[in-house]
């Protein structure tokens, strides 16, 4: 069926196994992101160390895509340069927007290979990149209160 | 297996009159469409109007003298006259046409922002609504409040998904200049006792706007009888284009209030330095309004007459005790909103489980049934009881019980998919 594309297994594992959830501390940002459409909602955390990002940590709720995409996502940045954090980001952002037609990278994505699926439904791309975004957000504000220090 | 309930119409022929009911989707799955509170599908009998009126009659409104322009403002006020008699409107001139239910309720409340007494607002005057409004029934207010700063209030909501007016008198005051209320929920699908609101608000000298968006597809409305002064709501629900909507207001209070929107048509003579405006419904309706639209609902309305809202009321209803209690049979599945199928309108909220409602319905979908899943444009309504989004099923006139019978085979499809 044509369902499975989109809800691959390796999906419904984080889903229902999410890895890195729950807030901890300490952390330089915390952001609250949601998704209008749905009411997927997500706080997140994060802390840098210099060029690494040291932990992410979260809570949210929402469907299996949006919290999946999350628990996918921490794994890919936690203990990654943030270039190559960012760099991914981009990338799984690319992915979203390939309609079907993407040929994403394994070795940058992972396991967030399997969500391209998802961006065959455009409904549902905004949940894939629901925890992308809060990432990239408290990062580049972690950043600025870095820069601000300096 | 064909179920037969008191009341139900004959829907293999209505349906017949929905082109799009016949379409296969995702290969071979015939559409199950319940998602008629957020948009109803459109009969050939509006689609041929709306085409008829671009190929023969298409021009712009009340200006010009030739044979189009006469055709094409006679098809539009002829609209005007079949609203007002679909909702026993005292005059023609008391129907105002608007984009859609939230330009209609925001048209309310800019009269009264710009309002002299007795009806300016502001320091030191509430304005009530209720928990249960559609976003488009709360944020104009909150505009309001915060431009003028009046206080807005609110009544909150039983367990059972209906209003809670244990505390009428301190929630509506002398204070009290507006009381905006929904008639029928569009989430919970509660259909609200207006009477008790409607008598406060007059007692303390208060204007009532009532939302009907969910009313008046579904049912005989009737302003006269509903007391309110302005009345609320949009064609594509009720068989209609999307792009057309109704304000009805008493036509005392539309002499008095101020216009919102200034421009082409809402004008009696403009000088540089000054205007004078037409009388009303024209002060309230800048510029070239949406014409073919409003045909549309004009042949909307014909098609929902003819076949009598009353009659459309009591298949709605049968359909919906049907579905409760079908769903209520589902394991893991909760109503929010009222269990029983009193006084409650043809939408089913519910949550399933711990699956996400996205997620439901999304398998629906595959399986070409179209819900409802978020929250619906209610968000305190998902707050209010606890949950982040729900899944809606809603029905309208050709709505049939195996259609219900199709969502509780796919719900258990999804039980099993996220099982």
């Amino acid at each position: 069926m044509k369902l499975d594309g989109m809800y691959q297994e390796i999906i419904l594992d984080h889903y229902r196994h999410p890895h890195n959830k729950g807030l901890r501390d300490p952390f330089d940002t915390e952001v609250h992101h949601v998704n209008p459409t749905c009411g997927d909602e997500v706080t997140l955390r994060v802390k840098l160390d210099g060029e690494k990002v040291l932990d992410v940590s979260y809570e949210g709720q929402g469907c299996s895509i949006s919290q999946a995409s999350t628990s996918v996502m921490t794994d890919l940045v936690i203990g990654h340069t943030i270039e190559d954090a960012l760099n991914a980001g981009d990338e799984f952002l690319a992915l979203m927007q390939s309609k079907g037609q993407g040929e994403p990278d394994e070795d940058v994505l992972e396991d967030a290979v399997a969500f391209v699926g998802v961006s065959k439904y455009p409904a549902r791309v905004k949940c894939a990149l629901l925890g992308w975004m809060a990432f990239k957000d408290a990062t580049a504000q972690a950043l600025q209160t870095t820069e601000g220090q300096k | 297996m064909t179920v037969h309930l008191p009341g139900l119409l004959d829907t293999d022929a209505i349906r017949k009159d929905f082109p799009i009911l016949e379409r296969l989707l995702h290969g071979d799955r015939p559409l199950v469409y319940l998602d008629n509170a957020a948009t109803s599908q459109t009969p050939r009998q509006v689609i041929d109007a709306m085409t008829h009126y671009y190929a023969n009659s298409n021009a712009n409104v009340h200006r010009g003298v030739h044979v189009l322009a006469e055709e094409a403002t006679a098809l539009y006020e002829g609209a005007r006259d079949k609203v007002a008699q679909f909702i026993n409107a005292p005059s023609r001139d008391e129907v105002i046409f608007t984009k859609n239910s939230s330009e209609a309720i925001n048209l309310v409340a800019n009269m009264l922002t710009w309002a002299d007494e007795p009806f300016k607002v502001g320091v030191g005057a509430d304005v009530v609504i209720t928990e249960m409004e559609h976003h488009s029934n709360i944020v104009p207010w909150q505009l309001l409040a915060q431009r003028t700063g009046t206080k807005l209030k609110w009544f909150g909501l039983t367990d059972e998904g209906r209003l809670d007016l244990s505390n009428i008198e301190q929630v509506i005051t002398e204070e009290t200049k507006v009381v905006s209320v929904v008639h029928t929920s569009n989430i919970l699908g509660t259909v609200n006792d207006l009477e008790p609101i409607v008598r406060r608000a007059h007692d303390v000298g208060a204007l009532v706007v009532v939302d009907a968006s969910q009313a008046a597809p579904h049912t005989v409305l009737d302003v006269q009888a509903l007391g309110a002064d302005f009345v609320a709501f949009t064609g594509h629900k009720m068989c209609g284009p999307t792009g057309i909507g109704v304000l009805w207001g008493r036509l005392g209070l539309l002499e008095e209030l101020p216009p919102f929107l200034g421009g082409g048509e809402m004008i009696e003579t403009v000088t540089m330095s000054a205007s004078t405006y037409a009388p009303a419904p024209h002060k309230f309706e800048a510029g070239t309004p949406p014409i073919t639209e409003a045909v549309g609902l004009g042949a909307a309305i014909d098609y929902l007459s003819a076949i009598g809202m009353d009659r459309i009321a009591a298949h709605e209803h049968a359909i919906t005790g049907y579905a409760i209690d079908a769903l209520n049979g589902v394991e893991g599945l909760k109503i929010i909103g009222p269990a029983d199928n009193v006084a409650r309108g043809a939408a089913i909220s519910f949550t399933f489980g711990d699956i996400h409602p996205h997620d439901v319905g999304q398998v629906l979908d595959e399986q070409g049934i179209a819900v409802r899943v978020g929250h619906h444009c209610a968000r305190p309504v998902c707050l209010r009881y606890g949950v982040p989004a729900t899944t809606r099923a809603s029905f309208y006139l050709y709505s049939t019980p195996s259609e219900v019978d199709a969502l509780v085979a796919g719900l258990e499809h999804v039980r099993q998919f996220f099982g």
